[in-house]
């Protein structure tokens, strides 16, 4: 489980998070959502140390992360696989090598065994055929997918994913998004999840974080979210011509 | 006040760069691609520079030096002393200063827009040491290689300009290249070349590590290396040749 209380960062005297608490729990999909420049981002760099918080606390299970030495946070980083927005695939290593790149970091597996690993993590992820290809090579959703298999590598307690289905089509999107909702449950792996995409919310979120201005404007479930009457996340909600002939057809 | 705030980082990175690899065996393999990378795959062009300008220089003497008092092998001598003390050294090193540290800090600014720095990070690992330390130690070693190979080159590039030319004769360039010879002209200028060496990499590399925005924030970056590193180069050939031959 993850607990964040009350952080605060600024840039340029600029407030980005503003108190911010939240609580991610184990085997459930936890999603920060929020407009453009809201401080989603922000966060979830702040949660794995990219970014320092000028104050709060961040607990992985009881450990504060914001008063660990480095030596320390290696540890729990070890303990963390992260989907970035564009993938962030080492481009001059294949697809394969990429997976197996924190195999060969952290553990002294023979590489018969990181290679039976890594291909298990490429099978789990549907990607088959690619272990020689070089991420430039394949699509943006395999690119999603191959990344989301180096992250579950080293079987992380914890997964972090920032924007997952930017620049993906609705239906590579809806791939991804049960990979991750999957993975989560089966593992018990502690997900965070930033988007913006509503598809996603309403697909395969537990718990969602509303992010307005910087601030944790609103918690709860996806069918809660649905109800609620709070006009900044109703604006938000039903901006698109989707939801807001969704909200018709509701009434 | 900005100036400060660079040397202050930049020193904190290379602190970075000599920390501890996280594993040795990918270290080694990281470093031997380096090897290939920055040094091996320069030589060719080394080699070229350095043939055109041997031939040129000896050229030049040639026409420059035309008093029937000053004997013909003093021409070969000057282009062999150029090649050893400035040449191979100073003007290699600013050819390389353009070639290798444009593409290191295009390198690293490419991985840190792409999150890819990032990802190493959240891995657990030291980005900078793993990055950028191979790229030092390999760019460092291999440097002696590239200054002796352009020094042979150079050296032949005017043996060859006095057998295609009629500059001078073949056998007053080669007396004059075996005439007065200093053994230390050699070790002052792979001294020099290896704080060179440190100075593009390290440099570029910093500029690349810290690039923020996208593509064009990378195309600065890869300017400001070869700017920095080209003006950092001569005030050190400035400073290394005051302190090594005076």
């Amino acid at each position: 489980m993850i607990d964040v209380i009350g952080i605060n960062k600024r840039f340029n005297n600029k407030d980005v998070l503003i108190d911010v608490s939240a609580t991610f729990k184990p085997g459930l999909v936890n999603m920060v959502i929020g407009k453009s420049g809201s401080g989603k981002t922000v966060l979830l760099k702040s949660l794995v140390g990219l970014h320092e918080v000028d104050s709060g606390v961040i607990n992985f299970d009881s450990r504060d992360f914001t008063q660990l030495k480095h030596k320390d946070r290696t540890e729990i980083r070890k303990e963390v696989g992260m989907l970035f927005q564009g993938g962030a695939l080492f481009d001059s290593a294949t697809i394969e090598e990429n997976v197996m790149y924190p195999l060969d970091m952290f553990t002294n597996l023979s590489r018969a065994d990181k290679l039976k690993r890594a291909n298990f993590c490429l099978d789990r992820v549907n990607l088959t055929g690619v272990n020689n290809l070089f991420p430039s090579e394949i699509s943006g959703g395999m690119q999603k997918r191959a990344a989301i298999a180096r992250a579950i590598a080293l079987n992380p307690k914890y997964l972090f994913c920032d924007e997952p289905n930017s620049g993906l089509d609705p239906q590579t999107s809806i791939v991804i998004d049960n990979l991750i909702d999957e993975i989560t449950r089966e593992y018990g792996i502690t997900t965070v999840v930033n988007t913006h995409d509503l598809n996603s919310v309403l697909s395969i979120s537990d718990n969602v974080v509303f992010i307005h201005e910087g601030q944790s404007w609103w918690n709860g479930t996806k069918e809660e979210l649905l109800k609620t009457d709070d006009d900044v996340i109703n604006s938000f909600l039903y901006s698109s011509e989707i939801m807001k002939r969704l909200r018709k057809y509701n009434q | 006040m900005n100036l400060l705030f660079h040397l202050g980082r930049y020193f904190v990175f290379v602190g970075k760069i000599f920390s501890k690899p996280e594993k040795h065996g990918i270290w080694f393999k990281q470093f031997a691609k380096e090897v290939y990378k920055l040094g091996v795959s320069s030589a060719g062009i080394i080699a070229l520079v350095s043939l055109f300008i041997g031939a040129a220089i000896t050229i030049q003497m040639a026409y420059n030096i035309t008093s029937p008092l000053v004997p013909n092998y003093v021409i070969s001598l000057t282009t062999r002393d150029t090649m050893l003390l400035e040449f191979s050294s100073t003007i290699i090193c600013l050819v390389l200063a353009g070639k290798v540290g444009s593409s290191i800090a295009s390198e690293i600014g490419t991985m840190r827009v792409t999150e890819q720095i990032d990802a190493l990070e959240i891995m657990g690992i030291n980005s900078s040491a793993f990055l950028v330390s191979p790229k030092v130690f390999a760019f460092v070693f291999f440097i002696p290689f590239l200054v002796i190979i352009s020094m042979f080159v150079g050296i032949g590039g005017g043996w060859l300009s006095s057998f295609l030319t009629d500059a001078l004769t073949v056998q007053d360039y080669t007396q004059g290249i075996q005439l007065f010879f200093i053994p230390y002209y050699v070790t002052y200028s792979v001294l020099k070349s290896i704080v060179f060496a440190f100075i593009i990499v390290s440099i570029s590399a910093y500029q690349g590590y810290y690039v923020t925005g996208g593509a064009l924030e990378v195309g600065r970056a890869s300017t400001r290396a070869v700017v920095y590193s080209s003006v950092l180069v001569l005030l050190f050939d400035l400073i290394l040749t005051q302190l090594l031959l005076s």
